[in-house]
Parts: structure tokens; sequence; C-alpha cells
């Protein structure tokens, strides 16, 4: 269950007769098996983040359509589609707990099981000492575990991930990763992950999707045949070096082109 | 150091008064008014004065804040209505309220109303324009967020847009709950029956400096009590928001 079906999307931003028109997508198609986990990766720009934001029902497309488990997407879909953004995604003046707390209420869960299934995801993510904190007073990375706390806690079928570790730095993203991948390994969620780094795709994904310089088109999927959770070994093996490697090749002439022509995410 | 500054000047003006130096009927002593001050605390007077003022302050500040609020929010959910008024209503800010005081007399009379009038003229435009920048520009990425969650317009409104926006909302009513207080005390001095401004006037008008000054501190502290009160609001409010 959580099948994910992009066939001949198109998505643009600005009115049909305006030259400014930006085509983010175009004719992107994509078949995302229940519970893969689907890196997108490609140039700023590229439409990765409206593809998401058209899978989870927040955008129309121009063109194309979205169906999952056969049934076409056309408005958001909070019980089955849940999101993990960005750092400042978290409500400031609300604690972790309550966070997770206003999800749920915003789902529609009966505000008897709220606070069990909050505390249930809490503690999956490692927060529970941290519950009754404000996102000020925690790290970076502990304010992405708040939010993946935050989307688990949802218990849907499809988790969507927008880039949700930009903001940290390096080594943390590298751990985290490895994290994420025992976290993802105990569940049979279907995950559409987007991310500018090479070595998080390769690391996470069962299969990435390389995107075009925009307007964004797939231009192929690389498949990474490797057992979850993910480990430190797999990490740092030849392995992953040439997948990275080769994911670099595929990308390399479609990043210089967006540098080129200037076209700014 | 402040606290040195200020002793300096109160013992600077004493030594003016007490040397002759100062004219004691523009400037009267410190003890003067000390005296006058005293007075009026006993005196009855003084309550139904300060009551007049701070009574047509709050129904000013009530009849501005529901007006700005509701209309801030109306015209901050549509983009264009928010190129189109903002600029108007600052603009119409920086025209002299007191312009209107004239025409506020004819209408509503020399009593309280037309001081109402004018406070609550004054009060409107700082939240208005407050309320607009506090609702139009929440950040998106939370409204997105709340909205893949399946949060309803309410919700929204509750959970994201309304913590979001109200420290900026509450420095605009602190402005208007000043600038209110200052218009009708201006107002009162020009115009009015009752009030601490009248009796400031009347004060100077019957040349007993000491009185008029006395009003004067009582007015400044009301003031400075507002200022204060606020203040401490919009900070408890701006530590539980990013």
């Amino acid at each position: 269950m959580g099948g994910i079906s992009v066939r001949g999307v198109t998505q643009a931003f600005g009115a049909s007769d305006d030259a400014r028109r930006v085509t983010a997508l175009e004719d992107a198609t994509l078949e995302i098996p229940a519970g893969e986990l689907m890196c997108l990766i490609g140039p700023s720009g590229c439409g990765k983040s409206s593809l998401l934001d058209i899978i989870a029902g927040l955008a129309k497309p121009v063109a194309g359509s979205v169906t999952i488990d056969g049934e076409p997407v056309r408005a958001p879909l909070p019980k089955r589609v849940s999101f993990v953004f960005q750092e400042n995604a978290l409500f400031p003046w609300l604690t972790v707990e309550e966070n997770v707390l206003a999800a749920l209420a915003f789902q529609g869960v009966p505000k008897a099981e709220r606070r069990a299934r909050a505390g249930e995801a809490i503690a999956a993510v490692g927060l529970d000492a941290f519950r009754t904190y404000h996102p000020r007073q925690l790290s970076g990375g502990m304010k992405q575990r708040a939010q993946l706390a935050r989307a688990f806690s949802l218990q849907t079928e499809i988790l969507l991930m927008d880039e949700p570790f930009a903001a940290l730095d390096e080594q943390t993203r590298l751990l985290l990763g490895e994290d994420l991948s025992v976290l993802l390994a105990r569940t049979h969620k279907t995950i559409v992950f987007v991310t500018h780094s090479l070595v998080e795709a390769v690391f996470l994904a069962d299969r990435v999707a390389v995107f075009t310089a925009r307007p964004g088109r797939v231009k192929t999927v690389l498949t990474v045949d490797e057992p979850h959770p993910r480990t430190q070994a797999f990490m740092t093996s030849a392995k992953l070096a040439g997948l990275r490697n080769e994911l670099y090749e595929l990308l390399y002439d479609e990043v210089r082109k967006t540098m080129e022509t200037g076209a700014v995410a | 150091m402040q606290v040195a500054c200020i002793v300096a000047f109160f013992g600077a003006w004493q030594i003016g008064s007490s040397s002759g130096y100062l004219d004691p009927l523009i400037v009267p002593s410190l003890s003067a008014i000390a005296v006058a001050f005293a007075a009026l605390l006993h005196g009855g007077a003084l309550w139904s004065d300060a009551g007049v003022t701070l009574y047509e302050l709050a129904i000013a500040f009530a009849l501005a804040a529901g007006a700005a609020l509701s209309a801030g929010f109306v015209i901050s959910r549509s983009a264009l209505a928010v190129r189109v008024f903002d600029p108007l209503l600052a603009g119409l800010y920086a025209v002299p309220t007191i312009l209107l005081f004239p025409s506020y007399l004819l209408f509503f009379g020399i009593g309280p109303p037309s001081k109402i009038a004018l406070g609550a003229t004054m009060a409107f435009f700082p939240i208005v324009l407050a309320t607009i920048a506090g609702f139009a520009h929440v950040a998106p990425l939370r409204l997105r967020a709340a909205r893949s969650m399946g949060a309803s317009e309410l919700q929204l409104f509750w959970y994201v847009l309304l913590p979001e926006a109200f420290p900026i909302v509450l420095a605009g009513l602190r402005m208007g709950l000043v600038l209110g207080f200052l218009a009708i005390l201006g107002g009162e001095t020009l115009t009015s029956n009752a009030g601490l401004g009248h009796q400031i006037v009347t004060a100077a008008e019957s040349l007993d400096p000491p009185k008029m000054f006395a009003y004067i501190v009582v007015a400044v502290g009301l003031a400075v009590a507002l200022n204060a009160v606020t203040s401490y609001v919009e900070q408890r409010a701006r530590n539980t928001t990013a």
C-alpha cells in the first residue's frame, strides 16, 4: 500500500502568456512501488520540491497526473502522506511534544489517542528527554528528529522528505542518515526523499531518480542494491563510492547547464 | 549612570529655583510642585479628571483596536489588498491627526466624545499597519507544513497565523495606546471641559504653575506606566516565539 505513480507531470509557474513563465517540470514520469525509498536528485530549480507538493496534493500540475494505489491525487491527503521539511517547519512557540500533538490534531486523531501516539513517536527518534523543550533550545539535528517524530506520529503510508538535512553540517548529516536508515528499516513506508547530496542519495535510497536541468525531466534512475538498514561499512565501501561517481557523472552536465543559464531554484 | 543624570537634572533645577535664577511663574521650584502634588493627591479632583482621561483612552483604544484588527486581518488575506491598502494607510498615518480636531469638535462637542474620536483616529493607524504586517508575512513553510497535515482554516489561524503575527500586532497595539493617550491629552489641552489636559491648561491660565506642573507629573507618570506595562507584555510575548 502506498505505491505512487507519476505520469507525464508538467508544472509551470506564471500565466501561460507570460514571457517569464517558468516550467519547473516537464513530462516527468516515475513509478515508486510501495515500500520503496526513492531519492530525487537534480540541480536547483528542476522541480523536485514541486513534485513533492504535487504528490502530497498541495499543488495541481499543469498537465499529467499522480495516482496513489491507482487513485488520482486531487487534494491534500493528510492521512496518507506526511512531510518532513527543512529546519524551520516546527512551530517555535510550542514544545516538541506540543508540536507533535498539534499535527495529530490537524490530522483529526481523537484527543484520547494523541498523547500516546506522540509519546511513541518521540521515543522512537530518541528525543524523549527533550519532549518539553522548545525548538530554539534544540540543535539542528534534534530539530529534524523532532520533525521526523511529528511525521511518524501521523502513521501515514507515504513519507515525503524535502532536503531535511540541508541545514545541517556534513558530519551530523551523515550520522543522522545512518539513524534514519535504521528507523526506516523498521517501517514499510514509501518514502520520497529530495536531496542535493550525492552520498546521501546513494546511502539511503533503493533507487535514485536523476533529474535534468529545468525544465525537469527524469534523466535516469539508478538502482542501489544493498539491504536495509544501511551501515557504516556501506558508507565507506567501494560500492557506494562507485555509485556516487556514477551519479556525479550523470548530474555534472545538468548542474553546469543550470549554472550557465543562471536558473535559480 | 541614568540615575546620576536624573539626580543631576533635578538638583540643578532646585538650585536654579532657590537662587532665584528661575522665574517662579514659568518654572516653579521643585518644592512648590511637590506641595501642589501632595494637595492634588489629597483633594478629590485629581481622580475624577484622571478618570475622565483614562475613560476616554479606554474607549478610544477599544474602538481603534477593534476596527484596526479586523480591517488589518481582512486586508492581509489578499496580496492585492495589501499592495493597495498598505501604502495608502501608511500615507494617511503621516497626516497630522490634530487637523481633524476642529471637525470632531463641531461634530461631537467639547466633551469627552471629541477627544475619544481624536484618540481613536490616532491609535487606528499603527495598529492596522502592524496587523497587516504581522498576518501578511507568515512564514510560508509553516503554513505549507500545517496544510500538508490536514489543518482546517480555523486551525491554520489559531495554530500558525495568530502566534506568528502576535508579537508584531502587539507592538502595534502598544504604539496605538501611547499615541492615543498623547492625542487625547493634546485634545484636552486645546478644548475640553474635563480631564488632565484640561486641568493643565486651566492651571496655566490661572497662573498657578506649581499646580500645572503637578498635573503634568501625573500625566507623564501615566504615560510611563502605560508604556512600561505594554513593553513588558510585548517582551513576554517575544520570548515565547522564535
